[in-house]
């Protein structure tokens, strides 16, 4: 996995960093003083047991969950405290898929697609079309299923519409939230296969935050994991067999574990 | 990003062979600048054409999907082409893009506007008889909630029906109070000032006692509940479709007609009765302040006065109408509620529809009501 990173060029240049991240609610901190730091081409796994703030963090670093204290930077450029226009440049080059897709009902899959190029770039209906329909074959969905509405959709359809959607605009980091929830485990492979695919062949930078060992074990380059409101653990696979945390321990060697360690 | 150089496309002729040198960066953002030329270039070139790459800065799908269609519509028009200079980058995107050679489903046929007419027409009146249909199915599951509830009084849900008289019955009485007694005032008004005319402005208190005992009272009651509490229902039980709720409920054997639509619907049967005649009462004291201040009418006069101009009946009149009405809210609320589909849209357009067809509704069935009364005579 070393060898994808070096693939594409460069040394580790970091392009997500969350510096002494702090958030809460009302009495209640979620995140503590957390730091984190995503590398370019990487896919980067987040795990934690629940309720210790996957999903918050995701959200605090897209700016959609206001924190208390800290910063965060993407791509190089302070992303908390932009001004807006310097903030919609950096939204550009983001692709979120978001856990239930999100997908907007009232348009077609096509059209979901097409909405983020059509609000910040002048294209033609024709070359958004094609370059909608190149996305929507790139995920793997068939060509028929550009023009269904999302509620006529399975959940994998969905997932897949939704990253189509993400990946609209060429982004140069994904952000995915439990992206093989709620899909069976052939389903779940093949997505994560999607993902390692499209990280090789677009270049992306992934963050992904996800409760499956599979996915884990096959896709990710790196993981950290969440717990007492900071990063208990970041590493390879390997760093978290050898970390000694019950938790981590319990997750990472539990039967589930052994069960996936024995495949692999 | 790098400062790029202006993306675009160079175009050179050399011993019957055309180069094309694309250059700058092909990313989404540039794309919609380089279609044009790429257009061009696929219309103008017919000899072999050599696709140099070496000048391109940055790519992304987006590029690599415009020199797809280049080298696409250049191999229609059976020219040689050969793409040279290609990054890793830009090579392994190419790649990932060539197979899409899917074919793209072709657009609906176009069809005339009279054939459009005739369907729409045709949809319409079949979707009506299916509206027709799906408030009969309440109503029959109404019913039957009904029978089943005869030898067991507790499947009635009596907590559920006074949560939703409390609902939609008290605390509508503000509304429906100050509405109604604004109306029988300007009522009022207005028929004194057309009857002063003829010196027969008393007879005003007949005209509002009347009109609102039999139709005013009741029609914007039922029109006021349909607006509040039938998008209300609507909205409730739509979203509750939405969300597989509807089904979980028939999958535990519990059937949604009679839990949810049930309830609703007798608390609406027996809260309009009593509104209406609440509304009656407010817009008779509208019109008896109206009268005394404006034709000089003592409220004892004034009651004298209502008690010859209206009988018992008149009252009873308004008042008969008024579960009938509820019944046609609630079913028209109900079933568009259970017709709801997937999207949040769908869920505002019944809503929407099932204001309109209920008020719509409920001014028809008046007009019937109307006819069946002189006809009876009462």
């Amino acid at each position: 996995m070393a060898d994808a990173l070096k693939g594409h060029g460069s040394e580790k240049e970091v392009v997500i960093s969350g510096r002494g991240i702090t958030v809460g609610f009302g009495e209640r901190l979620i995140l503590e003083n957390l730091d984190i730091d995503v590398y370019r081409g990487e896919i980067l796994g987040v795990v934690g047991a629940s309720g210790t703030g996957k999903s918050v963090l995701l959200r605090t670093i897209l700016g959609l969950q206001s924190k208390r204290a800290g910063s965060v930077e993407i791509l190089g450029t302070p992303y908390d405290d932009a001004d807006p226009d310097t903030r919609a440049k950096i939204d550009r080059r983001l692709g979120v898929l978001f856990q239930q897709g999100a997908l907007f009902s009232s348009l077609t899959v096509l059209q979901n697609v097409e909405f983020p190029m059509r609000e910040h770039l002048r294209l033609s209906q024709r070359l958004m079309d094609e370059l909608a329909r190149v996305k929507i074959d790139l995920v793997g969905l068939a060509p028929e299923a550009a023009d269904r509405m999302p509620s006529e959709l399975s959940g994998g359809m969905i997932k897949r519409a939704s990253l189509a959607r993400a990946l609209s605009m060429d982004p140069a980091i994904v952000f995915l939230d439990e992206p093989t929830s709620g899909l069976d485990p052939i389903g779940a492979a093949e997505f994560d296969e999607l993902i390692a695919t499209l990280r090789d062949t677009l270049g992306l930078t992934v963050f992904m935050v996800t409760h499956d060992l599979d996915s884990l074990h096959t896709v990710c380059d790196r993981i950290a994991v969440l717990g007492e409101r900071h990063v208990l653990v970041e590493g390879t696979m390997q760093d978290m067999l050898d970390f000694d945390d019950p938790w981590v321990q319990k997750y990472f060697r539990g039967v589930r574990a052994r069960r996936v360690e024995s495949e692999v | 990003m790098a400062t790029a150089t202006a993306a675009q496309l160079d175009f050179s002729d050399a011993d019957g062979q055309a180069r094309l040198r694309a250059v700058g960066s092909w990313t989404v953002r540039t794309v919609g600048g380089l279609e044009p030329s790429i257009d061009q270039a696929i219309a103008n070139i017919s000899e072999a054409t050599v696709i140099d790459l070496s000048g391109i800065e940055h790519i992304d799908t987006a590029g690599a999907w415009l020199l797809t269609r280049l080298q696409r519509g250049l191999n229609e028009k059976q020219s040689d082409v050969s793409i040279e200079g290609a990054s890793d980058n830009a090579q392994r995107l190419l790649d990932a893009l060539n197979p899409t050679e899917r074919e793209i489903p072709a657009p609906p046929p176009q069809i005339g506007a009279a054939q459009e007419l005739v369907e729409a027409v045709g949809r319409t009146m079949y979707l009506s008889w299916q509206d027709f249909l799906a408030g009969l199915n309440i109503l029959g599951g109404v019913t039957r909630g009904l029978i089943r509830a005869v030898p067991n009084p507790s499947r009635l849900r009596i907590t559920s029906i006074v949560f939703h008289l409390d609902r939609t019955g008290l605390r509508a009485v503000p509304i429906i109070t100050l509405m109604s007694l604004l109306i029988g005032a300007i009522i009022a008004q207005q028929s004194a000032f057309q009857l002063r005319a003829f010196g027969a402005e008393i007879f005003s208190v007949d005209l509002v006692g009347i009109l609102v005992l039999r139709e005013i009272g009741v029609l914007l009651t039922a029109i006021m509940i349909a607006g509040r509490s039938g998008s209300a229902i609507t909205a409730e039980i739509g979203s509750m479709k939405m969300r597989e709720e509807i089904d979980a409920l028939s999958v535990i054997g519990v059937d949604p007609v009679e839990v949810l639509i049930m309830p609703r619907l007798i608390a609406l049967i027996l809260a309009l009765p009593m509104l209406v005649f609440l509304a009656d009462i407010a817009a008779l004291v509208g019109a008896g302040l109206v009268s005394w201040v404006y034709i000089g009418l003592a409220p004892e006069a004034f009651i004298d006065r209502v008690r010859d101009a209206v009988a018992l009946n008149t009252l009873f009149v308004g008042l008969i109408k008024a579960p009938f009405m509820a019944l046609i809210i609630g079913i028209i609320a109900a079933s568009e509620g259970l017709s709801v589909r997937g999207s949040a849209a769908s869920l505002g357009q019944h809503t929407t529809a099932a204001v309109v067809k209920s008020i719509f509704m409920v001014i028809v069935v008046d007009g019937l009501f109307a006819l069946y009364f002189a006809a009876v005579n009462y």
